[in-house]
């Protein structure tokens, strides 16, 4: 058996009166794309907030590759190895698509207190950000202003920012929303391709993708995890059906 | 659209510096260069001195601009690291003159470039405690502590009776430089030329390198700056120390040029003239902060000379300026252009 790549153990987050997340425990293998299902407000961003680091979880642990990683500030994780990608896309909109990952190669290659050379003529960061804008799908972009581009075309350039700090977990959330079918068709095509490089944490709405990708599925409902295990158990659990796809009347 | 279309010439002007903007720099370093000679011609020596004036608002514009323009903190108290830097150089001056010691430690001095040098250092540092503090915040609070923290500055020095108080520091002639006339008026506008030409070159570096493009990054959007692994802070607290370096190294030649410190260099009404002169002349572009302080400089001198109310009516044409050019008049000068 070998150790988890991302553990939580009793992660419990309070806002107020509201329990966000009450004593969230999962593991999850090296290679795995675990999704984390859920009816809106069922407190799956926040969860991943928690593991990201934009916010501190009350109480628990939450061990990246066997390491506590709780304590430390968003930017130390990205340096142990995690990524995340935004719902709602945060990017550089003044930048061009291929700065906005050359940068991400930049940071991944060390400190940022670099002051004389100029940062645009950096042949080999641009050659590794053209890789991976490549493995997107958005290569022929690459000159285009973040602010130019279409919503589907921003989530596809998350991923490719995301995969560009070279991350061992990398977190998605909502990577199809608000994406066309045809997107959509292509975000599941890509992540697919991506399984077993990089251990994947996937909330999700679209079921469709959930199931077609997901190796194992949590479902989160009030903040707690309900059920965890392959598409098919979360289906047929009873518990999980009036919770939470029975109501969404499919 | 209209903001849309700014910006793509902001992020393609910052960075782009084809070989005939080279050319066109040189061109325009040489012509400052002959404005003391020209003046003398004809006859209007007082040019220098307003020429002298514009070079050292621009360099404080300039680092104030890294801050304000490339990376989007709105300080409200930058005058106090101006008016820090000009009594570091009157307090030496002073010192220098009696004899005596500061603290009854450091020496005084009379020599430009180790006043000038000192002056950077102490701006630095000054940056370095402000800003350590300030950073904590964002938005507003972080206005109202950066001004706090220069009204501060500003009261102590108008209680520091030693050196003046509220009346300022007086020097009987300017600092001096080896080999160099420094006290004569064209020598010295060719050495703050020389300066200010020097940080607009180091501005230039700064922006375009690797920190440069992670301060904008962070103007941008620092949750994204964050997911890429930058801790905002540090990025943020260098660059405002260089800022206060810069401010500092303006207010120490003001301090020399007028032969005259006062608290008034750290007013709060100099931190928003100076914010103005960013603002009028181009947030965030390499040349707009030298365009400002060169509009706004003129535009007191021409309106003070015709009616007593010449604040009134600077602030019309301040707003016409910035509601029409949205940008500033480096975006004006970009369109007449034509590019």
């Amino acid at each position: 058996m070998t150790s988890p790549m991302l553990e939580l153990r009793g992660v419990c987050k309070r806002f107020g009166g509201l329990t966000a997340t009450d004593d969230v425990s999962l593991a999850i293998s090296p290679g795995e794309l675990h999704a984390i299902i859920g009816p809106n407000g069922a407190g799956k961003t926040t969860l991943l907030n928690q593991v990201a680091g934009e916010l501190r979880h009350d109480a628990g642990a939450i061990l990246l590759d066997g390491h506590e990683i709780g304590t430390l500030p968003p930017w130390e994780r990205v340096g142990r190895g995690l990524a995340r990608t935004f719902q709602i896309t945060q990017l550089l909109p003044d930048e061009t698509v291929l700065d906005n990952v050359t940068l991400a190669v930049q940071v991944q290659r060390g400190h940022s207190f670099r002051f004389f050379a100029d940062a645009r003529s950096d042949p080999d960061a641009h050659a590794q950000a053209t890789q991976f804008l490549q493995d997107v799908g958005l290569a022929a972009s690459a000159s285009v202003r973040v602010a130019d581009l279409a919503h589907g075309e921003r989530k596809q350039l998350e991923l490719a920012v995301a995969l560009a700090t070279r991350p061992s977990l990398l977190l998605l959330d909502e990577p199809m929303a608000g994406l066309s079918f045809v997107e959509s068709q292509h975000m599941v095509a890509l992540l697919r391709r991506l399984k077993g490089r990089v251990t994947m944490v996937l909330v999700e709405h679209d079921m469709d993708a959930v199931f077609a990708l997901a190796d194992r599925i949590s479902v989160l409902v009030y903040g707690r995890v309900m059920a965890t295990g392959s598409s098919d158990d979360v289906r047929a659990n009873p518990a999980v059906r009036t919770a939470y796809l029975g109501e969404d009347g499919d | 659209m209209t903001s849309d279309t700014l910006e793509a010439r902001r992020s393609g002007r910052t960075y782009a510096f084809p070989m005939s903007r080279i050319v066109i720099f040189v061109i325009a370093v040489a012509i400052l260069a002959l404005v003391p000679a020209g003046a003398t011609a004809l006859h209007m020596p007082s040019v220098t001195g307003f020429a002298t004036q514009v070079l050292i608002y621009a360099i404080a514009a300039m680092s104030l601009n890294l801050i304000l323009g490339y990376g989007g903190m709105v300080t409200f108290g930058h005058a106090a690291f101006f008016g820090v830097g000009g009594y570091v150089l009157g307090i030496l001056y002073q010192h220098s003159a009696q004899r005596s010691a500061f603290l009854a430690l450091v020496p005084g001095t009379d020599n430009l470039a180790v006043a000038l040098l000192a002056a950077v250092l102490i701006g630095a540092a000054t940056a370095a405690v402000i800003g350590s503090l300030s950073l904590r915040t964002r938005g507003v609070p972080f206005i109202m502590i950066t001004l706090a923290f220069a009204q501060m500055l500003f009261f102590l020095f108008v209680s520091l009776k030693t050196y003046g108080g509220d009346d300022g520091l007086m020097m009987r002639r300017r600092d001096v430089v080896p080999f160099v006339d420094a006290r004569d008026d064209i020598s010295y506008y060719l050495i703050c030329l020389t300066l200010a030409v020097g940080w607009l070159v180091l501005t230039w570096c700064l922006v375009r390198s690797r920190f440069g493009a992670v301060l904008s990054g962070l103007r941008q959007n620092e949750r994204r700056m964050m997911a890429i692994g930058i801790a905002p802070y540090r990025y943020r607290l260098v660059a405002f120390v260089i800022a206060g370096a810069g401010a500092a190294l303006a207010g120490a030649l003001m301090a020399n040029y007028l032969r005259f410190v006062s608290p008034d260099m750290m007013h709060w009404t100099k931190s928003g003239e100076l914010m103005m002169m960013v603002i009028l002349g181009g947030a965030g572009t390499l040349f707009g902060p030298i365009l400002g302080a060169a509009a706004m400089l003129a535009l007191e001198t021409a309106l003070a000379a015709y009616t007593e109310n010449w604040q009134f009516y600077l602030g019309i044409i301040l707003l016409a300026v910035v509601m029409t050019t949205r940008g500033g008049l480096s975006a004006l000068l970009d369109r007449a252009s034509g590019r």
